[in-house]
């Protein structure tokens, strides 16, 4: 059985990172993920990564647009300590290899992003994630005497102990299909967002919610699922997203009447108020029938604005996705897009060193919610989320294993999920097919958990979720064998969407008002007097979700009403 | 809404039987990608049809197979651009070269092209002292190498890389690729010792054979023989690394040759690479090439007179243009992120309003 001092579960920037703080104080680690690391979601990231390094520039200042940005229901402590650490964590990336950009000084060029009161967006061109992503695989590498890397294992479940504390995982090998125990002081959960419940969506097929629902069914509780964020440009037909840096380098959003509509909302900020701003612009856009494209459900992007060279130079990525996904030259006419699932604010509540109230058990990166990001997630915070939590969660763990024995923990549970897996694999092919049951849960969350929401369609959408739970339970597979059987684990991972979708749909019933991502179009009012408030959900005895809320950390910057 | 025929190369280790042949036919939008094709295929025919995807927007790296014979992304081709390559009607789907098959689309990539990048150093080694902020570079070195940090390690150059079918111990395209990215990168303090392990190495640096398989399949311009050709242009013109492989020597004579004779003459070539015609060092090596060389002469391709006299001279334009490059203090290399002409650096005319409504 592997017994590591800090096990992560994911390899993707917030794992990578959790993996080499932990690992430089000298405690035994093991990292793993169910795809190559580099393949992890975090490569997609495109735009860039906040810090305030420019010497004109103050972390407070990017707090406090983070803060604005969250609507109000970030918690400030722990946007102060991402702020404040942000420029170390840039600068330590820039030491071990991310080529990012420069200006002609040969410093880092920050360009402009959506929500920043000044441009504090450090890049590679447009693969940021990428770079980034790359680079610390680069310092696994080089470490590897130090990390134990477990690539292509598939975690199935946590193991709590009878103390209640977190004492290992369960894993399956999906090379061989061979289970095994990992016993662990501390398991710090990096895997990653829930974008798959969500058609479209811009997230990779592996985002299937896993960790969320592991922590959820361990009995951690889950934080802001109601907030999910619609990206305001990706495009209509697969979900494809255009970075923000396009209009950070300056696009237009045009209506059909030719017109920057985005003048009525955000006179300031124009396209780069904060994305739950511009994506609610475009719908009314478009539900107002102002909206372009062959069904009228687009808005058009207009990059030729910027100069071709610097395109070419800084967006390549989007060009060469505009040519092979959507046949358009962006350098010379604009692109249609439309608003899209992006991301989710919330997840598996955390302090700020990334603990949750499970002994043992930590959570960073997409998975986890701090909450830094609150009602909306500024661009380009959420790599600087990942890293610095990441980080954080590392170092924790590290020095709460030094003054622990290794937990003994017994072979049951392994039986009991290699039990389920033969039980899935054994199903008659009699009920729905797995794709089809997913195809249901993405479409109906796209039409009632998106941009505006009310009573009427959160109710559906619950009902749904419900039945295809039923459904999910008889689902079969056709895939009988144990090599790289993607079959079942499909069959796992869509047990994993439908419970964190159960969480999202009650979440957003719960929110009587409009904050952030969630606008309720029945409650259309923020209201600070009663919603204040975090939203926290549990898994109950009887398995269904259980509401409660806890109080948003407010130090500096009382709310106030957000413009842009 | 067209009709695809999916030819799927299947293979279950499990099974005892070999690899075999299996179609699908499946209804998308000629646009659409070949990876959505078999995501259809597995969703209403067959859960167990085996392939590695994940961002389905050729990022992650994970979809490298061969459509219709050539290596590539299975999310980065248009099935009506892989219909028309195909002699059949049919859209062919296999696993990659040069790597064993785990199942079906999916091979081991561990045992072949992590093991050539982990051969590689591939991580910084940081010039000292760590500066305190960021360490000051040039702009153009870090748009220079993130060409070659734009590779994903998909594997699909080393799929149908010629040389390392001939030497599987061949360092490859990939791994050189990511070579470059460190001796590209101004802040690495080891160039020369990367470079000379890079030359020195029998399956290194010398070893690729400029069949350009590398670049027309990557997906993303690394272009990797470009990067290869850089190596070898650092190693031997700035670092003067004389390799044991006489790359170095060979690429000399080569460039001296051309300026000499206008154009390539080969029976110079290879004593030049090893001294000149009465180096000691040349005469095993132009014993050894007498086969070939009497073999030319027997069926024409080479005469007498051209080998031994120097019929052609280079003209005065060719000569112009060696001066010219030369003379200049500072090298440019062709980058895809360097791109673009000066009137490219002029905003564009915002388009009228009414053309786009
Ligand atoms: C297209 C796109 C562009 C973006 N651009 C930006 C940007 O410019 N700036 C920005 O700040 N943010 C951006 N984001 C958001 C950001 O990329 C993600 O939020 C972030 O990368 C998440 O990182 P992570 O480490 O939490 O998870 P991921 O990178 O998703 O990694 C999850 C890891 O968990 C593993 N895993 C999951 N489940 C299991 C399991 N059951 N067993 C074992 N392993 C498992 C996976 O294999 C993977 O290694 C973008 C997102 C998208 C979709
Ligand atoms: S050009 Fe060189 S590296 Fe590229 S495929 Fe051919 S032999 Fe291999
Ligand atoms: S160089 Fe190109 S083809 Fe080769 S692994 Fe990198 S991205 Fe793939
Ligand atoms: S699925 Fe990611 S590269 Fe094709």
């Amino acid at each position: 059985m592997p017994e590591h001092d800090v096990l992560i579960i994911g390899a993707g920037l917030a794992g990578q990172r959790a993996a080499l703080a932990a690992a430089r104080e000298g405690v035994s680690v093991g990292i793993i993920s169910k795809v190559h690391p580099v393949r992890s979601h975090s490569v997609a990231a495109a735009g860039g990564i906040n810090a305030a390094i420019s010497v004109a520039d103050d972390w407070r200042s990017h707090a406090y647009d983070t803060v604005k940005g969250s609507d109000f229901l970030g918690d400030q402590d722990a946007i102060e300590v991402m702020c404040s650490e942000a420029p170390g964590e840039v600068m330590h990336l820039e030491h071990i290899g991310v080529t990012f950009h420069r200006n002609d000084a040969g410093e880092l060029d920050l360009r402009a992003f959506g929500g920043a009161s000044m441009n504090r967006t450090a890049y590679v061109a447009d693969i940021t994630g990428q770079a980034i992503l790359h680079v610390l695989y680069e310092q696994l590498m080089k470490h590897s005497s130090s990390v134990e890397r477990f690539e292509e294992w598939f975690v199935t479940s946590l193991i709590i102990d009878d103390d209640g504390g977190c004492a290992g995982v369960i894993a399956r090998d999906i090379r061989t299909g061979r289970m095994e125990t990992f016993a662990a002081k501390n398991v710090i959960l990096a895997s990653g967002g829930a974008g798959q419940c969500f058609k479209p969506t811009t997230n990779a097929l592996i985002c299937t919610a896993d960790g969320i629902t592991q922590a959820y069914r361990a009995g951690a509780p889950l934080m802001d699922m109601e907030m999910i964020q619609y990206h305001p440009t990706t495009l209509a037909e697969n979900g494809f997203l255009i970075t923000e840096g396009a209009r950070g380098e300056g696009a237009h959003l045009l209506n059909s009447e030719g017109e920057r509509f985005m003048s009525k909302m955000a006179p300031n900020k124009m396209e780069l108020a904060s994305r739950d701003v511009v994506s609610r612009a475009e719908q009314i856009e478009i539900n107002e029938g102002r909206g372009v494209g062959p069904d009228g459900r687009g808005i058009y992007l207009d990059i030729t604005v910027v100069p071709r060279k610097r395109t070419l130079e800084a967006l390549r990525e989007i060009v060469n996705i505009g040519k092979d996904f959507a046949g358009v030259d962006i350098t010379r006419e604009p692109i249609v897009i439309q608003p899209g699932q992006h991301y989710i604010m919330g997840g598996v509540k955390t302090d700020k060193d990334g603990r949750t109230p499970i002994a043992g058990l930590y959570a960073a990166g997409e998975v986890a919610c701090v909450s830094v990001h609150g009602g909306n997630r500024l661009g380009a915070n959420s790599l600087l989320d990942t890293l610095i939590f990441g980080r954080r969660a590392g170092e924790h763990a590290a020095a709460r294993a030094r003054s622990l024995a290794m937990p003994s923990v017994s072979e049951a549970q392994l039986r009991r999920d290699a039990e389920m897996i033969e039980q899935i694999i054994a199903r008659p092919r009699a009920g729905r097919r797995i794709s089809e049951i997913k195809e249901e849960l993405g479409t109906t969350m796209n039409q009632h958990v998106a941009v505006f929401r009310d009573e009427q369609g959160l109710t559906a959408a619950r009902e749904v979720v419900v039945r295809l739970k039923e459904e999910a339970a008889t689902a079969y597979v056709d895939d009988r064998g144990t090599v790289f059987n993607q079959d079942v684990l499909g069959a796992i991972e869509l047990g994993y969407m439908l419970d964190a979708a159960e969480t999202m749909v009650v979440a957003a019933l719960e929110r009587k008002e409009s904050r952030g991502a969630q606008f309720r179009t029945d409650f259309p009012e923020r209201n600070d007097a009663e919603w204040l408030k975090h939203i926290n959900i549990n898994c109950g005895e009887d398995g269904e979700p259980k509401v409660s809320y806890s109080p948003v950390t407010i130090t500096q910057w009382q709310p106030e009403e957000r413009k842009y | 809404m067209s009709e695809f025929t999916l030819r799927l190369r299947r293979y279950d280790p499990q099974s005892g039987e070999p690899p075999y042949w299996e179609s699908h036919t499946i209804e998308l939008e000629p646009h659409r990608s070949v990876l959505e094709g078999i995501l259809q295929a597995r969703g209403r025919f067959d859960g167990s049809i085996g392939i590695r995807c994940s961002c389905r927007s050729a990022i992650c790296g994970s979809c490298g197979v061969r459509i219709n014979g050539q290596p590539g992304l299975a999310c980065h081709t248009h099935l009506d651009e892989a219909l028309e390559r195909s002699s059949d009607g049919m859209i062919s789907v296999e696993p990659m070269g040069n790597m064993p098959v785990i199942r079906d689309l999916i091979v081991d990539m561990d045992a072949v092209h992590w093991k050539k990048i982990q051969a590689v150093t591939p991580w910084l080694l940081a010039r000292e002292p760590v500066p305190e902020r960021e360490y000051l570079v040039d702009r153009e070195a870090m748009v220079d190498v993130t060409q070659s940090m734009a590779c994903i390690q998909c594997g699909a150059c080393v799929s149908d890389c010629l040389a390392m079918e001939v030497d599987p111990d061949f360092i490859g395209p990939a791994a050189l690729a990511k070579s470059y990215r460190f001796v590209g990168d101004p802040r690495d303090s080891e160039h020369t010792e990367r470079l000379t392990a890079l030359s020195e190495d029998p399956h290194g640096l010398y070893t690729c054979t400029h069949c350009f398989k590398c670049v027309d399949a990557c997906p993303k311009g690394v272009n990797p023989m470009g990067q290869i050709m850089r190596l070898r242009r650092i190693a031997g013109s700035d670092h003067h690394i004389e390799d044991r492989n006489n790359g170095y020597r060979h690429e000399h004579a080569f460039v001296d040759n051309v300026r000499r004779n206008g154009l390539l003459h080969e029976a110079d070539l290879l004593p030049d690479s090893y001294g000149g015609k009465f180096n000691p060092r040349a005469v095993p090596e132009l014993i050894a090439s007498m086969p070939v060389a009497l073999r030319g002469l027997l069926r024409g391709k080479i005469t007498l007179r051209k080998a031994l006299t120097h019929p052609h001279k280079a003209s005065k334009e060719l000569r112009a243009i060696f001066e010219r490059i030369e003379s200049k203090p500072e090298r440019y290399e062709l980058n895809l992120y360097v791109s673009g002409t000066d009137e490219d650096n002029e905003p564009n005319e915002p388009a009228p309003a009414e053309a786009i409504a």
